[in-house]
């Protein structure tokens, strides 16, 4: 079994300068690996640092030490040192991510949003829209939604474009934050299938997951966030 | 005549002083050394307005010799007020002789049209000039201009025949039609109607632009190539006319519209006066009225 | 990924006197990549955007462009002419005010046809279809074709500058306040179309822009400039979640949300 994902004395501390220079540690000593075909679960209480974690894995926010290494292209590449062309590749090719809030491109159809990733990874435009409507007839998004852009969209409705987009294309690494929170329990159970596919695939997931139900099944391993609770020091 | 010889005494000859027409000269050679090239001059006030052709009076009075034969023309006219006033300033202030022919002339000073008699070798032709530059209507800026002209930067020149066609269907630019002299530098002819731009490429005479009021001097030495911009599939083609000349009945030559009474009648004439009146003198007449009879303008 | 820059800065910097425009920038910009150069009035982002198009010269440092041979240049020792070349063909610059980009005088169709004609084409039908195509491209209507800007909205002029430059398939464009002083719905609609454009086309391109929101959906990395200088640089999306300078979580917490 390969490990394309291996997170080390990952730290992370927030500096607001606009308080005073107030230090915010969020995250000390964070280390996990990830195996492919494995879905890991970020386990903790709310503030726990879960989101940061995954932020910080994806490039979204910064690490202040520690290295986060992903296998992209048969090499290793540390994401948390890493130049940004190199974290736009690695996101376009190895690491995907399913955001709580879908952020909404002006007049960007529902599909095309779903078609994007995937045209970026290199699939023909016709292709990656035929997946994409496939994706969404799946996840139960009525079709005539299927060319609107999502703004007007539902929580539910939205949540479940973001899936699609997140899960159209074949990365190796997929990261998840909380993908399942505003779904019902019919949409649910498709994230889960859709989950267990990935997992046979061989795709490495990392992923919080608030609702027990689902972390039940979906989990291999669970990390205990509050193993890495920064010392209260200084 | 006589009662102004002594008056022109306190001229030099030709008026302009001899500093300045070496000054003009000088312009005149880096004007011919570089074919359709703009040279800056320092243009003298003259003794008419702007606008009446003082550009085209300094090169004339600058190249002008006590044997030189002098025609002057204005719309193809010698006897409109501008190419009278011009000739009797050069009998006044030179002393040369006059003529109204074509072919006899030395110098000829034009506003706005080519002979249609084609111009001999040793014949120079001096043209009045408005505006000289002719990127001027999409560029205000001088500075911009010459640069486009020193980089060859002459894309602009097409986008205004472009418009033309967008706006017209076809290229309704008739007369200051852009050219390019020897392959080379954009130019504008002066406001002669596009009929005569052919007369100008290859023409064994010696052509020269004067524009008094913007101070540029240029130049087609003798058998230069001289091409009219235009679109592949919107060819250069010049006016034709569906009739002769009415009072000599010259076909293949420009003519103007003359307007005869209130009743909507009119006729086409030459515009190149000397042109017919040669050709009435050789028993030619047209479709209307006889040899002599019709006084143009 | 390309292993060549397509665009390279070294420590350029402008004095005015003993006023800094802008120093010691450097970066370098690869293919298809979208910078986005952000800062409030006077932090020197449209001085270093002048500087990098050759419409400035700057007081030191190198600025370096692959050409399509695959030889680098300095643009500061090329001849004016081939720099004038380069601006018309490989190059863009899209102007926050479209008057100042386009010519208001002549037809949207002579707009888009000029760099075309001043490349030599000289087939009328052929110019007029290649333009009214990109028209087409950036929404304005096709029977638009023969109107003047100055009978165009805000936001179709904008937009026909942008096709006014793409049509000779440039491979970077520079881009001041793209957005500026147009409309919400019109910037929505301006926004979506370049970041379509820019994806279709594989373009490079320098944004600058006092707008985050516009930074983050048109580019991939950012600058952010404060009198003159760097005060931090990253990708888009880190940047603006995870700011590290003061200045630019100033800026981040100055934005008003909706």
């Amino acid at each position: 079994m390969t490990t394309p994902l291996v997170v080390s004395e990952l730290s992370k501390t927030f500096t607001m300068h606009l308080q005073g220079g107030v230090r915010l540690p969020v995250v000390e000593n964070v280390s996990f690996a990830v195996r492919a075909g494995e879905c890991a679960v970020l386990g903790g209480p709310s503030g726990a640092g879960k989101s940061s974690i995954l932020k910080m894995v994806y490039g979204n926010y910064a690490a202040d030490a520690g290295q986060i290494i992903v296998t992209h292209d048969g090499a290793l590449v540390d994401l948390a040192t890493a130049d940004p062309r190199t974290v736009i590749d690695v996101r376009r090719r190895t690491v995907g991510y399913v955001s709580q809030f879908l952020r909404v491109v002006p007049r960007v159809s529902a599909l095309d949003i779903v078609a994007e990733p995937a045209i970026a990874e290199g699939i023909e435009p016709e292709a990656a829209r035929t997946r994409a409507a496939a994706m969404l007839a799946r996840l139960n998004l009525p079709e005539r939604l299927w060319r609107l852009p999502p703004a007007t969209f539902s929580g539910g409705e939205q949540q479940r474009v973001n899936i699609a987009r997140g899960f159209i294309t074949a990365h190796p690494i997929l990261l998840l934050d909380e993908p399942t929170a505003s779904l019902d329990r019919a949409n649910r159970q498709v994230v889960v299938e859709m989950i267990a596919e990935k997992k046979a695939a061989g795709t490495a997931l990392l992923g919080i997951f608030h609702d027990q139900d689902v972390r039940e099944q979906v989990a291999d391993s669970i990390i205990d966030v509050t193993e890495f609770a920064p010392a209260r020091a200084a | 005549m006589n009662a102004h010889a002594e008056n022109i005494a306190q001229y030099n000859f030709a008026y302009l002083d001899e500093q300045t027409k070496r000054m003009i000269r000088r312009a005149i050679l880096k004007a011919i050394a570089i074919p359709g090239y703009q040279v800056p001059f320092a243009s003298r006030e003259m003794p008419m307005p702007y606008g009446w052709g003082t550009g085209g009076v300094q090169v004339t009075a600058s190249i002008i010799g006590p044997d030189d034969v002098l025609k002057v023309i204005d719309q193809g006219s010698d006897d409109t007020t501008n190419a009278v006033s011009i000739r009797a300033f050069f009998q006044k202030v030179a002393e040369v002789a006059v003529t109204t022919e074509t072919g006899k002339a030395s110098i000829i000073q034009t506003r706005h049209r080519i002979p249609e008699e084609p111009l001999k070798a040793g014949q120079v032709l001096v043209y009045q000039v408005p505006i000289p530059e002719p990127l001027r209507f999409l560029e205000p800026r001088e500075t911009e201009t010459r640069k486009m002209h020193a980089l060859e930067e002459y894309g602009l020149m097409h986008v205004k025949l472009y418009e033309d066609i967008a706006q017209h269907g076809h290229i309704a630019t008739t007369y200051a039609y852009p050219v390019k002299v020897e392959g080379r530098y954009v130019m504008d002819p002066s406001p002669t109607p596009k009929f005569d731009n052919p007369k100008m490429h290859m023409s064994a005479a010696l052509q020269l632009f004067g524009a008094g009021r913007e101070k540029r001097i240029y130049a087609i030495p003798p058998y230069t190539r001289v091409e009219s911009l235009d679109f592949e599939d919107h060819p250069f083609e010049v006016q034709t006319f569906d009739q002769p000349c009415a009072l000599c009945g010259g076909a293949g030559v420009y003519l103007d519209e003359v307007v005869l009474d209130d009743a909507g009648g009119r006729m086409f004439v030459c515009s190149d006066t000397d042109y017919c009146e040669k050709r009435q003198a050789e028993g030619h007449a047209g479709p209307t009225g006889s040899p002599g009879e019709g006084e143009v303008q | 990924m390309t292993a060549q820059p397509l665009f390279t800065v070294r420590s350029v910097s402008k004095f005015y006197g003993n006023r800094i425009g802008c120093e010691d920038i450097s970066f370098d910009l690869w293919p298809g990549e979208v910078l986005a150069v952000v800062g409030e009035s006077g932090s020197g982002k449209t001085t270093l955007l002048n500087c990098l198009s050759t419409r400035l010269l700057p007081t030191s440092g190198v600025v370096s462009y692959r050409m399509r041979d695959g030889t680098s240049r300095d643009l500061y020792r090329m001849s004016e002419a081939e720099r004038r070349f380069l601006m018309r063909t490989d190059w863009g610059f899209v102007h926050q005010n479209p008057a100042d980009g386009l010519r208001m005088t002549v037809s949207a169709g002579a707009n888009v046809g000029e760099r075309l004609m001043a490349l030599g084409d000289r087939h009328y039908g052929q110019i007029r279809a290649t333009a009214t195509d990109w028209l087409g491209r950036v929404e304005i209507a096709g029977d638009r074709v023969d109107d003047q800007p100055r009978a165009f909205s805000g936001g179709m002029r904008q937009r026909l500058q942008i096709a006014r430059n793409l049509v000779t398939g440039p491979r970077l464009m520079f881009m001041d306040e793209p957005t500026g002083g147009l409309d919400v719905s019109v910037q929505a609609r301006l926004l979506d179309l370049l970041r379509g454009l820019v994806q279709d086309m594989g373009l490079a391109a320098i944004v600058v822009t006092h707008d985050l929101a516009v930074a983050r959906l048109l580019s991939h990395r950012m600058i952010v400039m404060k009198e003159g200088r760097v005060v931090e640089t990253g990708l888009t999306d880190r940047v603006l979640d995870d700011p590290q300078a003061p200045y630019t979580q100033l800026l981040v917490s100055s934005i008003l949300q909706v």
